[in-house]
């Protein structure tokens, strides 16, 4: 890549490899490196342990380093950063690296490598990493030369959080670590194959206006870009200066908050009735930072053909995810942020006002929908209800907790139930799916945010996948609550399984559990099991009462709750599966 | 549809890996890849044929200009161009048949480059139907060897591909 550099500084300090990368996360401002040491990293290992700006943690497993880089990242909005070993170190973080990659999360990952001499031969903890990661990265390098090794990770960071954000990793051999090099690292790069656009075209800027002053049932699309893109101010302005109906996705939950009447809830395979048909039913969608993807629309085919003349605005910085499943109108490339505070501008200069008649019959016909109630359940149970746990931790939290989840029913009635009012609240692996990530999640929420209530909502499936991370916790003294969502089943297989395999639940069954109460405290925290719905609400008041202590919350809940509404794979998000269809 | 992609990427280890996993790992097809240094040491041309509906074309020229290494990204289809493909083929000529098999290359513009008692190595250079009709033009038993460059690609006129 050609670069258009400073000359070097005279005055450059000669440093040794390992020293240039720790020295380029000072520079990045990086607080918290989050790894595992190996042989190939050792010179680093000795590097960080000479200063004391960049802090890091250490995780009991590479992939626990990367998802709580992630959560770090997805809390703050800053890239996190993890450090691990070579071969074993990598295909360990590979999961982490991947999960990030899907949801767009800007991470820098320096991986160790075998010495340059030895890389090809099979030598020990050897593995391709640039050729394993490749397909989940947004870019990655193996520096071969020390000098080329501060522009390189220069590099990784401009490219990490610039344009639609992601993973990058700067592959290091051990050799490279140990020799000199004189130290200087630039201010600003610039890569001629790299430049993502940022401002949208005005001329459909202009045309999206026009579309959404005319539309007789408008609806508002949020996806995660708008978090990504930091334009929940600017979403939430126009929704409420158009008196539109709001959609979030999962990945855009908090976008636009919850408690406004204007927001009909999530979308998508377990979104609201009142959501899902407004996507199919609206004459003109605005989708803000969002990909249609399969669980947000379903078939596309049926998305499209259920309503030929919604006509679809679409703005995103990554033209790829423009016209990929669903044919756009109007195309808006560009950081949502800017796109957004010009068609306000533009909305806001003009004279014309949507139509007031239409909207409102098309309001009457969402309140009809949302008069279904969809989200209801038995609240007068007896076994709790895992619904009923989210609500609670919604009022005893008051709404205002960082929630981390891991992946299946529990992340579905979290979105559902817990309702977002802010961005980057909520933290969980959308694109990628990955069970595991909830725990190492709330380490790196809750090392950047130390005072905030972090909550990990989870099931006992997904939680003994990162298990080993209660050990970090207790080191670096990080006292998350964790809401286990007992029901001895992996759930959403269960579900599914009910649903659509003739009830055999082929090994989906949490035999053998762990006491999860004496498993907390074996790691030196507090463990708490409750097991009636009355005691739910004092359970989670005095875990967290007890600000400076990490409580297991193990919740026994009940065995054969669904998640409703329901989409069925394949089908169109109208055909929802309702809690009374069955 | 039938499309030539030709491609400017950064001269990097590792940048055909990107270009061709890409390919792979969302299902496009790849019909022939060519790539070769150019007049710039820094940069590499690559010349790849594929087929799909313009959707998928238009999805595949996104996604590769997504990559960081890749510097440009042109459609040839699009526009007047010129394409080319060279091709050897090692050939039977023996006896009677040796005689023909000179004059069907020559009816080509082919070239024989190496020579043996029992065969003949032929060089042609075309477009893709050329080199097909030429070999529809031999006897199947004839074909001993084939070898293919796949297409290389240029835009007609002045107009140049440039970073």
């Amino acid at each position: 890549m050609e670069l258009k550099l400073p000359p070097l500084a005279e005055t450059g300090e000669t440093l040794t490899g390992a020293e240039i990368a720790i020295r380029c996360l000072q520079e990045e401002g990086v607080e918290f490196v989050f790894g595992y040491p190996g042989g190939a990293v050792l010179f680093i290992y000795d590097a960080l342990f000479k200063q004391k700006k960049v802090k890091h943690i250490l995780v009991r497993h590479e992939q626990g380093a990367l998802h709580a880089a992630d959560g770090y990242a997805r809390a703050t909005g800053r890239p996190g950063v993890a450090l691990v070993t070579s071969g074993p170190g990598v295909t360990n973080a590979v999961t982490g690296i991947a999960t990030a990659y899907m949801d767009s999360i800007p991470m820098v990952v320096i991986t160790g490598q075998v010495p340059t001499r030895a890389i090809g031969e099979d030598a020990f903890q050897e593995c391709d990493t640039v050729g394993i990661t490749r397909p989940c990265v947004k870019h990655n390098f193996l520096v071969k030369d020390v000098n080329e090794l501060a522009i390189t990770i220069k590099k990784a960071f401009h490219i990490a959080t610039t344009g639609r954000p992601g993973p990058v990793l700067v592959d290091i051999p051990k050799d490279v670590s140990q020799q000199s090099a004189r130290f200087h690292y630039p201010e600003k790069i610039h890569l001629r194959s790299y430049s993502p656009v940022v401002k949208g075209h005005g001329g459909q800027i202009k045309k999206a206006m026009q579309l959404l002053l005319e539309a007789k049932r408008p609806m508002i699309y949020v996806g995660g870009g708008a978090i990504l893109g930091e334009a929940s101010h600017e979403v939430t302005e126009l929704v409420r200066l158009l008196d539109f109906p709001c959609t979030n996705t999962l990945m855009g939950l908090g976008a636009f908050p919850a408690s406004d009447k204007r927001f009909v809830g999530m979308l998508g395979m377990h979104g609201t009735v009142e959501a899902n048909m407004a996507m199919q039913n609206c004459d003109v969608l605005l989708a803000v930072g969002a990909r249609f993807d399969d669980r947000v629309i379903g078939n596309p085919a049926h998305f499209a053909a259920g309503n030929a003349g919604r006509k679809i605005v679409h703005i995103d910085v990554d033209p790829s995810s423009i016209s990929k499943r669903v044919r756009v109108d109007v195309p808006i490339v560009g950081h949502v942020k800017d796109v957004l505070a010009e068609l306000l501008a533009l909305l806001k200069a003009g004279k014309d006002k949507p139509d007031a008649a239409a909207l409102a019959s098309w309001w009457s016909q969402i309140a009809a929908w949302r008069a279904k109630d969809c989200l209801k359940y038995d609240r007068a149970s007896k076994i709790i209800k895992p619904q009923f746990v989210i609500e609670k931790l919604w009022e005893v939290t008051k709404g205002d907790a960082y929630v981390t989840s891991d992946v299946g029913q529990h992340q579905m009635w979290a979105a559902q139930f817990y309702r977002f009012d802010k961005p980057r609240r909520w933290i969980n692996s959308g694109g990628l799916g990955t069970m595991g990530v909830g725990l190492p999640y709330a380490m790196g929420v809750k090392l950047a945010f130390p005072k905030a209530d972090v909550a990990c909502v989870t099931g006992e499936s997904s939680v003994q996948m990162c298990i080993q991370e209660l050990s970090t916790c207790k080191q670096y003294h990080l006292p998350v609550k964790v809401v286990n969502l007992n029901n001895r089943y992996m759930g959403m297989v269960r579900q599914w399984q009910e649903f659509f395999h003739g009830n055999r639940y082929s090994e989906s069954y949490m035999d053998a559990l762990p006491d999860f109460v004496k498993l907390a405290e074996a790691y030196g925290h507090v463990g708490m099991r409750v097991e009636k719905p009355g005691d739910v609400e004092g359970a989670l008041r005095e875990a967290f009462a007890l600000k400076d202590r990490l409580v297991f919350l193990d919740i026994i809940t009940d065995q054969t709750e669904n998640v409703f509404p329901m989409v069925p794979g394949g089908k169109g998000i109208s055909e929802l599966i309702l809690s009374e269809d069955l | 549809m039938r499309h030539i992609l030709s491609i400017l990427v950064e001269n990097e280890a590792g940048a055909l890996s990107r270009v061709a996993g890409l390919f792979s790992a969302r299902g496009y097809n790849i019909e022939s890849l060519t790539v070769a240094p150019t007049e710039d040491a820094t940069m590499s041309r690559m010349t790849i044929v594929t087929t799909g509906s313009d959707e998928i074309v238009e999805q595949i020229t996104k996604q590769l200009n997504k990559l960081v290494d890749v510097v440009k990204v042109v459609d040839l289809s699009e526009g007047r161009h010129i394409e080319r493909e060279l091709m050897l083929v090692k050939v039977r000529a023996a006896g009677k048949d040796r005689e023909e098999m000179k004059r069907t290359a020559d009816i080509f513009r082919g070239r024989i480059i190496d020579v043996t008692d029992k065969s003949y190595t032929i060089e042609l250079t075309g477009t893709t139907d050329k080199l097909d009709a030429f070999l529809e033009a031999l006897d199947k038993g004839a074909i001993l060897e084939t070898v293919r460059t796949g297409v290389s690609g240029i835009g007609r006129g002045e107009w140049v591909l440039k970073a």
